[in-house]
């Protein structure tokens, strides 16, 4: 039992990781109906702003206390991630907006591979390790519970709820959900349909580069091809929870991470990916519109 | 003579290579309501939504209240508060009756909100009675409603009406070209509507064109286009009033 409870704080500390991700998937594809496959490496992208202001603020303000470093880590990264996937979006979506479906799709794979390489080229290839920043552990009984994965589950928690405040409560979300719901109608009452896509993109990416600077603390590496596997599995987690819906997008996040941790605890951790994988194609195959996800309605 | 507000002329426009449009002149005039009548495909929706820039003219020319409008964003010609009440009414079927109201005095930030929501239900009762429901449960007649007052929360100076009868009762028909009635002439709210119900719009009207072909063919006054032999053959005949 005690052995269950410790995989399943393991699993929500990653599911958090992945979940923050997966929104920045699915608010894309609630909004425009694309896949963005460069979100993975926006996550990536963030790890790295944030171990190169670790590294400034190690050199020059020694002796920072550790919340101060990780949320200067956390708002730059955001900040810096947010101005990225702005510009990816402009140079590389809009100007294929109205075209055929794949065209946004293929330009979202040459964006990500853009971004994994020039990160290769710029940073160099090897994994970029940190030391600890945050070392204390408690012990409950025998669970074994570390203030990181804590900090991760509260940073996430209240991201959320911010998050979910802009969406539903302010004039900004109800413009996102009028442009994601009927786009013309939204520009016949004057929401400027184009801006409000691109805070979308910059929603997307601030938290995802929140995931990223969590990441780097919590595993204390990054590497250029970090993107990948989390992006892919974030991807996954946003069609588990149905793609286009945002609870959908932390329900699978937590789900893919709690599967991971347990396939990883009570089978073999070889086959992880493939449990999670495997796991997709089932639901693919039995509720194609994902758990809380709504059946798509063919617009004409 | 009062004020134009607004003028099109010769305005095109095309769905890929198909003209919708050819050459269409109107003009409506500050505190007027007036009507464009046609039948089915005749283009008048395709008006509507060209003054909003959606899809842009391919040639003429737009001015409304003396700005050229022709080649201006959408959102920027509902921020001139044009307001639209669109063909299959459009609402936000994910969201709240009050949400959709809310869009729709997006432009003032929801200033005016709490003043003008309150009007709206006093016009529509049943809105108010629904107002936390979504969109997309109410009735065809609740969903007209909605969208229009959505147009109206946006203190528009022209109303941009696509069919408010469509699907209608016609007791709800009547109620809701009254209370357009009634904002034109207590409030000067110019109105300009298209309408399958021609004798209801042409009774309603100052003024009225016909359309046929994606042309206006005819124009007069309501009263004029009532008596004349053609329209009442094409349109007032036959139908149930």
């Amino acid at each position: 039992m005690d052995y269950f409870i410790q995989q399943l704080v393991n699993g929500l500390t990653l599911g958090s990781i992945y979940g923050l991700i997966a929104i920045g998937y699915t608010m894309v594809y609630g909004i425009i109906g694309m896949i963005n496959f460069a979100h993975g490496d926006i996550f990536m992208l963030g790890g790295f702003a944030a171990l190169i202001v670790f590294l400034l603020l190690a050199t020059y303000i020694a002796g920072i206390p550790v919340a101060l470093a990780i949320l200067i880590m956390m708002v730059v990264a955001m900040l810096m991630t947010s101005l990225w996937n702005w510009s990816i979006e402009r140079i590389a979506y809009r100007p294929l907006r109205g075209s055929f479906r794949l065209a946004p799709l293929i330009t979202a794979i040459g964006m990500s591979i853009t971004l994994s390489n020039f990160i290769q080229v710029s940073q160099g290839p090897r994994n970029k390790p940190i030391p600890p920043m945050i070392t204390e552990v408690y012990h409950i009984g025998n669970i074994t519970v570390q203030l990181k994965q804590i900090v991760i589950i509260i940073v996430t928690a209240v991201l959320l709820s911010i998050f979910w405040y802009i969406v539903h409560k302010t004039p900004l979300g109800r413009a996102q959900r009028a442009t994601e719901q009927d786009r013309k109608m939204a520009a016949l009452l004057g929401v400027d349909v184009d801006r409000t896509i691109s805070v979308t993109f910059v929603m997307g990416a601030a938290l995802a580069s929140v995931a990223g600077t969590m990441y780097l603390m919590y595993y204390g590496v990054v590497a250029f091809n970090d993107g990948f596997i989390p992006g892919v599995k974030a991807f996954t987690a946003a069609v588990l929870g149905g793609i286009g819906s945002l609870p959908g997008a932390v329900l699978g996040g937590l789900l893919i991470g709690l599967i991971e941790a347990l396939w990883s605890a009570y089978f073999t951790i070889d086959y992880k990916d493939v449990a999670t994988f495997g796991l997709l194609a089932f639901v693919l195959i039995f509720k194609p519109t994902g758990i809380l996800g709504r059946p798509e309605v063919e617009k004409v | 003579m009062s004020e134009t507000l607004l003028k099109v002329e010769g305005v095109e426009t095309y769905y890929g290579n198909i003209r919708a449009l050819g050459g269409v002149d109107v003009e409506v005039k500050k505190g007027e309501i007036v009507s464009l009548i046609g039948a089915n495909g005749a283009g008048k929706s395709t008006l509507m939504m060209t003054i909003c820039g959606a899809p842009q003219a391919r040639s003429g020319s737009i001015i409304f209240d003396g700005t050229d409008i022709t080649r201006m964003p959408t959102h920027l010609i509902a921020r001139m508060r044009i307001a639209q009440s669109p063909e299959g009414r459009r609402i936000f079927g994910r969201m709240t009756v009050l949400e959709n109201l809310q869009m729709g005095a997006g432009l003032d930030n929801l200033k005016y909100f709490k003043e003008d929501v309150e009007r709206i239900f006093e016009m529509f009762p049943r809105l108010k009675e629904r107002q936390s429901q979504r969109g997309g449960t109410l009735s065809g007649g609740e969903q007209q409603m909605l969208s229009i007052g959505r147009a109206l929360m946006a203190r528009p100076k022209l109303l941009l009406l696509d069919e408010p009868s469509l699907g209608l009762a016609p007791l709800i028909v009547k109620g809701i070209f009254e209370a357009i009635k009634k904002l034109n002439q207590e409030e000067g709210l110019t109105v300009f509507l298209v309408e399958q119900n021609a004798f209801a719009a042409l009774k309603l009207s100052d003024r009225a064109y016909v359309m046929v072909n994606g042309k206006v063919t005819m124009t007069g006054s309501g009263r004029e286009l009532l008596a004349n032999p053609e329209v009442r053959a094409a349109y007032l005949e036959g139908g149930h009033h």
